[in-house]
């Protein structure tokens, strides 16, 4: 943990200096055929997307160590990672309907992957409220709802699937053509070495927190 | 003792406390009827109601209703402390999870029983059409929410602002059983009822049930550790 927190401050430097090219990179890449410059917002949506669901899966996994051998650690990891999720998801929810108002002519659709999104976002919103107002003794039930959420991925992903779809699918990914792929990669690695620095400080918070709140305890005995 | 044994016992316990009161059964059952109607003020225009408006009614109807359930059955083992006592009891506490859900389930089934022909007769929806499959499709959605249900619930027990939580937490979770059992419902009501889409969202149905009810029993144990 002390290696990591050493590499926050580098972390935070390289991502800042990558969102700064980023923009003109993504000026830089052609432009869209059908959409236009609307589709510029692929490069900042795309990663977000993809960071909330590696914190849902983090959250997930420490959750789960959580629940079965009940190491402190992973329970700040499972909370900082939750937040993340919220955070991140809410980026993708804002900027999804922003393209989709001009590409499809709606703010939103009730789409497979909007869904599942939407859902899982409610999921660590519920999380984080549990946290909140549950009281002594939420972190475990909050660590139920952690690993809930995450085994629920796949059911809503099948279930809205087989109700309608008409989102663009991961292939686009696959056959990005070289122009768009590279600032599409830049912009991943910038948003994942940010997420990164942000679950690290997020994570030393809560393990202060809890020492604080240990202080307290011992000191109203 | 074995566990199944044990299970029974507790949920025979649940139903003969029911029985004696019947506060659970009137009250829920006449919520779900309070639902239904509402959503017929919502649903209805003209005399005629909407397209796939019966299915949806019926599942918000059973998920509401499930909820006030789940809320009040252990609200009762809060009052006097007796969700402790029976998890001291030398039960397995997956014993004591299958028995608060078996007995939840006899509940929303008789919910149900009373709710399905109520939509029948003000909807006009066909649920003579398939009786078994429509029988299917909501013993199997009923199984999953109310095993998912029952987990939180009980783990709630101990938390502040249960009320409110419980709905917050459960909802979203079972988005899944809510879509699979409108679906499938939808399918055997529709003008032209397509049967082999209401089997596929049986299906899926079920195996919602059967990782759900794993993962629950497999955390209940852990939860309810004090």
């Amino acid at each position: 943990m002390r290696v990591a927190n050493r590499l926050v401050p580098l972390l935070l430097v390289v991502a800042a200096l990558m969102y700064l090219r980023a923009p003109f990179m993504i000026h830089a890449a052609p432009l869209e055929s059908v959409m236009g410059v609307v589709q510029k917002i692929f490069y900042f949506h795309v990663p977000s997307a993809m960071m909330t669901f590696l914190a849902a899966f983090v959250c997930g996994i420490a959750s789960a160590t959580y629940l079965w051998n009940r190491n402190k650690f992973a329970d700040h990891v499972a909370v900082s990672a939750a937040e993340l999720a919220v955070v991140f998801g809410l980026i993708v929810l804002v900027t999804g309907p922003l393209w989709a108002r001009k590409a499809w002519g709606v703010w939103w659709q009730w789409d497979v992957r909007l869904t599942m999104t939407l859902v899982m976002w409610m999921i660590f919103v519920a999380y984080l409220l549990l946290r909140r107002f549950g009281g002594p003794g939420s972190e475990i039930l909050a660590a139920a709802v952690g690993v809930f959420g995450t085994a629920l991925v796949p059911f809503v992903y099948v279930s809205v699937n087989y109700w309608r779809t008409i989102h663009p699918n991961t292939n686009v990914l696959r056959t990005l053509q070289p122009e768009m792929a590279e600032p599409f990669r830049w912009a991943i690695l910038a948003f994942l070495m940010f997420f990164t620095a942000l679950l690290i400080v997020r994570i030393r918070l809560e393990a202060s927190r809890a020492v604080l709140e240990e202080a307290y305890a011992l000191l109203e005995d | 003792m074995s566990t199944l044994r044990s299970a029974l016992l507790i949920a025979r316990k649940d139903l003969l406390v029911e029985a004696r009161s019947r506060e659970l059964a009137y009250t829920t059952l006449f919520f779900a009827v309070a639902c239904v109607l509402v959503f017929s003020f919502a649903f209805v225009s003209e005399g005629k109601a909407i397209d796939g408006a019966a299915a949806g009614i019926l599942w918000v109807a059973v998920a509401f209703s499930g909820t006030l359930a789940l809320g009040r059955a252990f609200e009762r083992e809060r009052q006097s402390e007796t969700l402790r006592a029976l998890l001291l009891a030398p039960a397995e506490r997956t014993a004591v999870y299958l028995g608060k859900l078996a007995g939840l389930l006899v509940l929303m089934a008789a919910v149900e029983i009373v709710i399905v022909p109520v939509i029948g007769l003000l909807f006009a929806a066909p649920i003579g059409r398939a009786p078994w499959l429509l029988a299917a499709l909501l013993g199997a959605g009923t199984l999953g929410f109310a095993g998912v249900g029952t987990l939180f619930a009980a783990m709630l027990v101990r938390a502040h602002s249960r009320d409110v939580l419980l709905p917050v937490l459960l909802y979203p979770i079972t988005v899944p059983v809510i879509i699979a059992g409108v679906r499938g419902t939808g399918a055997i009501f529709a003008a032209e009822p397509n049967f082999d889409a209401a089997v596929a969202w049986l299906s899926m149905l079920v195996f919602f049930d059967a990782v759900f009810v794993t993962l629950a029993l497999w955390t209940f144990a852990p939860v309810m550790e004090e």
